[in-house]
């Protein structure tokens, strides 16, 4: 099978790599590149570990194949920290222990960190809504909704 | 160990703070590393093949297609497992679980596997692989399983516990009974009875990670094993075991675990992960994709509850009497005798008696899930007792209180009870402004009490001092949720140093002695024991160091705020010295300084909860929605509370998409028809209200700082209390767990 050869950004940093055409952007990144922050919970879209910004767009990285990131911008987990210093929505996430097992946390620091892009001062409701495609199976969500009230606020005060 | 009461008025000074966990920044950059999270060089990667059917007798398996294949390394079955169980029936029933020998015994059973350079040539080579099936008549219900005409699934299972010995196979594997009194006389006084059947449907832990596990077999005898898991030296020991490998020689290394709750406790895919590599003589890797967690792995068990209880009209229950069945898939099991167990646990009862029959049926092998066995129990007990109070005329909470447990309670399932948090938690709920919140149309309100054992074990904890005074902690029970901070916490307060001078670790199988798995409640619980006594061992060696430095007896040395302190007249004067300095000095004064401890965690103190819940049911669609949450429970002392915090709505979630949504589907052909989260839907951030918690702090007479484990009871009230919420708003009972729109509309309609 030949390799399809696809060019991209990652994180802000230029990215090349070849994959079989019925390859998902999941397992490339994963597998090809070692961006292991971005889990696998379900392979068809149903659990939202996989999350990922594509351009602007929230998106379930395994339903996305790895030829379709040509050319395009893609933001993960990775990403999020300048350095030592941790996002917002990663410091309240730690703060208010939003995380258990921590296997969905990317995935929900991803989407929350797009929802507030587009909603910097979500209800409550809002935030419910705007992370239902995450699965968390450990905390009953209520911590990670308190994180995200309280990263948005820091994040509208900054 | 026990508690000390002096701890009861002793203020604490890290346990009971909220710091951010060790292994926190890790997990919000993604730097974790979970089971898939690892690889290895070289390594192919593994598929397993599993039977379509729910019942079949393999008739042959021909692999030489898939062989052939280029880019197959190794292809496995279950002759490449031989049984080495040496009549261990337990072990040999997860070695034919893990690969089905003579007949495939439901949907999922794994037949073959792979092992190949990459996932795609292993994908083809599964295509492959030939399996000859003769079917079988399959039975996937629990009362058709029960029924005497049902079809056999093993026909050398003689129902164990019944006087005289049956004659002949059934797929009722054991009966087990409990209580005390007598039953029939108390309920012929008794003047208002309830009776009823309740069900319960099948449903999965769903932890997000599926299991993955990275397999390293060499030439010499010598394996490693990097896997998510709950109890990696239990996975040792089972693999060492099915595999015929030297104990001692495997090392297993748990990985950061992404949920188990009683799903991750024993071995599926990791002895055939070992033989491919064994086969291949490369590393490999192996996956399993959410459908193989569906068919393959979880489940508990579904149920079928008679409850029948009587009470007096000045609202003294009577009698008490359950008989319940749970199927244990094509195994035997002891889940319903667990269930039999804590039915009535939380109450006070002259006369009960509880049944329990293990049911066999085609589907996947019962797997622990979280208090596995008490929250369907509870939900029939619970339901019961409600309507109960009801036709007592006493409020649902009174009622309750006036029927608990107390202090040297003789509990239904026998032992005396010590002191205890059922009455507490009660009262608390009593008080609690969630009972006294307003309802609207279409709401109910409904509250139910549970309890779980709690269990210790065997534990092994190293503390190590650096010569830099700060504390390395290699613990052996995998950490699910938090535990490396609390256990950080109490070495902290013991050793009476910073919570940031100490790090704490789960060590690997050959880096320290045999420990339990993380499982009945035990993570903190235990490995908190061994830390204690590790670090007062610890504290020996540190003052004896000190009293070296100074030149005086020991016995004059003390250890106060993380200080060895000089006590006596003759050298009073001296300054105290710091578990930095003693460290500072340790290569000069005898070298290391380090505490063990090896024990058996005894005194696991059993756990109660209440929780209250309330909903509103659409009349229209049967859609309910959960307005309101409140869990309240006994921790014995919180260590993290915000952790306790999470482990209550934790368990709370799961229970309310148990009791509200969550079902395995099962066709006539015996094929599970919903093996994916899209089909099989667990609770989202949409469908759950913010869960208030409440902690009680009843201490547990043997632990040191009187901690209880408090994973596992939070999952057991909500069954009920969501279907008390949900009888008290549409005025039906609720029977039928999950209580889905279609079951709640029939509900009404009927
Ligand atoms: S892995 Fe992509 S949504 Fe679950
Ligand atoms: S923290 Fe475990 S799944 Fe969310």
């Amino acid at each position: 099978m030949a390799g399809i050869a696809v060019s991209t950004t990652i994180n802000g940093d230029q990215a090349e790599f070849l994959c079989h055409p019925d390859e998902t952007l999941l397992e490339v990144l994963r597998e090809r590149l070692g961006l292991m922050g971005v889990k696998e919970g379900c392979g068809t879209g149903d659990c939202g570990a996989c999350s990922i910004i594509l351009d602007d767009r929230l998106v379930c990285s395994c339903l996305v194949l790895g030829a379709e990131a040509e050319g395009r911008r893609i933001a993960t987990v990775e990403g999020m920290a300048q350095g030592d210093k941790l996002h917002p929505l990663q410091q309240k996430f730690l703060e208010h222990a939003a995380l258990q097992c921590g296997i969905c946390t990317p995935g929900f620091l991803i989407a929350a960190k797009d929802l507030l892009a587009k909603n910097p001062d979500p209800t409550e409701e809002e935030i419910r809504f705007g992370l239902a495609g995450n699965l968390c199976r450990c905390t009953g969500y209520d911590k990670i909704v308190r994180a995200v009230q309280d990263a948005a606020s820091v994040m509208r005060g900054a | 160990m026990t508690f000390d009461p002096s701890h009861a008025a002793r203020s604490f000074s890290s346990v009971g703070t909220r710091p951010i966990r060790p292994d926190g920044v890790d997990k919000v950059t993604g730097r974790a590393r979970y089971g898939a999270d690892f690889n290895m060089p070289g390594q192919l990667i593994g598929r397993i093949l599993r039977s379509p059917h729910a019942h079949a007798v393999i008739r042959k398996i021909d692999t030489s297609k898939a062989e052939q294949l280029p880019g197959v390394k190794a292809v496995v079955t279950a002759a490449d497992l031989p049984d080495l169980t040496n009549g261990d029936t337990s072990m040999y029933d997860i070695l034919d679980n893990c690969m089905a020998r003579r007949k495939a015994l439901y949907d999922g059973h794994a037949v073959a596997a792979v092992a190949a350079i990459d996932a795609h040539t292993a994908r083809q080579a599964l295509k492959l692989i030939d399996v000859e099936y003769e079917l079988l008549p399959h039975v996937t219900d629990v009362d058709q399983a029960f029924a005497a005409d049902a079809p056999l699934i093993n026909d050398t299972i003689i129902t164990k516990g019944v006087d005289p010995k049956p004659d002949r196979a059934s797929n009722v594997s054991m009966r087990s009974q409990f209580g005390h009194g007598d039953v029939d006389a108390g309920m012929a006084k008794a003047d208002f009875v309830v009776e009823r059947t309740f069900r319960t449907e099948q449903t999965h832990q769903g932890y997000i990670e599926p299991h993955a596990c990275v397999a390293n077999v060499s030439s010499d005898g010598t394996a490693d094993l990097w896997v998510c898991t709950q109890g990696h030296f239990v996975y040792r020991q089972h693999c060492a075991q099915l595999l015929g490998l030297e104990a001692s020689k495997l090392r297993v290394t748990s990985s950061e675990i992404g949920g188990g709750f009683g799903g991750k406790t024993h071995v599926w895919a990791e002895p055939v992960a070992l033989a491919l590599s064994r086969k291949a003589g490369r590393p490999v890797k192996l996956v399993m994709t959410r459908d193989e967690v569906f068919r393959a792995t979880g489940p508990t068990s579904a149920t079928s509850i008679d409850v029948k209880i009587g009470a007096l009209k000045d609202g003294t229950i009577i009698a008490a009497d359950a008989t319940l069945r749970y199927s244990c898939g094509p195994y035997a099991g002891s889940w319903a005798e667990v269930g039999a167990m804590t039915a009535f646990a939380c109450y006070k009862l002259e006369n009960v008696r509880t049944v329990g029959y293990e049911v066999l049926v085609n589907r996947p092998k019962t797997a622990a899930y979280r208090a596995p066995s008490a929250p369907m129990a509870a939900f029939a007990v619970e339901s019961a007792i409600d309507e109960l109070a009801k036709k007592v005329g006493m409020d649902a909470v009174d009622f309750r209180i006036k029927n608990a447990a107390q202090e040297g309670t003789k509990a239904s399932y026998g032992p005396v009870y010590g002191p205890i948090g059922i009455g507490p938690t009660l009262e608390a709920v009593k008080n609690h402004p969630h009972m006294k919140a307003p309802l609207g149309k279409n709401q109910g309100r409904g509250m139910a009490c549970g309890f779980w054992f709690n269990f210790g074990g065997q534990t092994c904890t190293d503390l190590n001092i650096g010569m830099d005074g700060t504390v390395s902690l290699a613990v052996g029970t995998v950490d699910v949720g938090g535990s490396r901070a609390s256990l950080s916490l109490v070495a902290a307060e013991e050793l009476g140093i910073d919570y940031a001078q100490v790090r704490a670790v789960i060590a690997d199988t050959s880096s320290l002695g045999y420990n339990d798995m993380t499982d009945g409640s035990r993570g903190t619980f235990s490995s908190s024991m061994a830390t204690i006594s590790a670090a007062r061992n610890a504290i020996k060696i540190l003052r004896a160091r000190a009293a070296q430095m100074w030149d005086i007896p020991v016995e004059d040395v003390t250890w106060e705020r993380g200080h060895a302190v000089a006590k006596g007249e003759t050298h009073g004067n001296l300054p105290n010295l710091s578990l930095k300095e003693i460290a500072a000095a340790s290569g000069t004064t005898g070298g290391p300084i380090a505490g063990h401890s090896e024990i058996v965690a005894d005194g696991a103190g059993v756990s109660f909860a209440t929780h209250i819940c309330d909903i509103e049911v659409d009349p229209e669609t049967g859609a309910t929605k959960v307005l309101r949450y409140t869990v309240v429970q006994d921790a014995g002392k919180a260590v993290h509370p915000t952790y306790v915090e999470g482990q209550y709505q934790g368990g709370a979630a799961q229970g309310i998409g148990w009791a509200l949504n969550e079902e395995y589907i099962y066709g006539k052909d015996g094929r599970l028809q919903n093996a994916g989260f899209l089909d099989y839907r667990i609770p989202v951030c949409s469908d759950l209200p913010m869960i208030d918690t409440q902690i009680l702090e009843i201490p547990n007479p043997n632990h040191p700082y009187g901690v209880r484990g408090v994973g596992e009871t939070s999952i057991v009230p909500p069954l009920a209390a969501v279907a008390n919420a949900v009888s008290n708003a549409v005025g039906v009972r609720m029977e039928h767990i999950p209580m889905s729109p279609p079951r709640i509309l029939a509900a009404l309609e009927a």
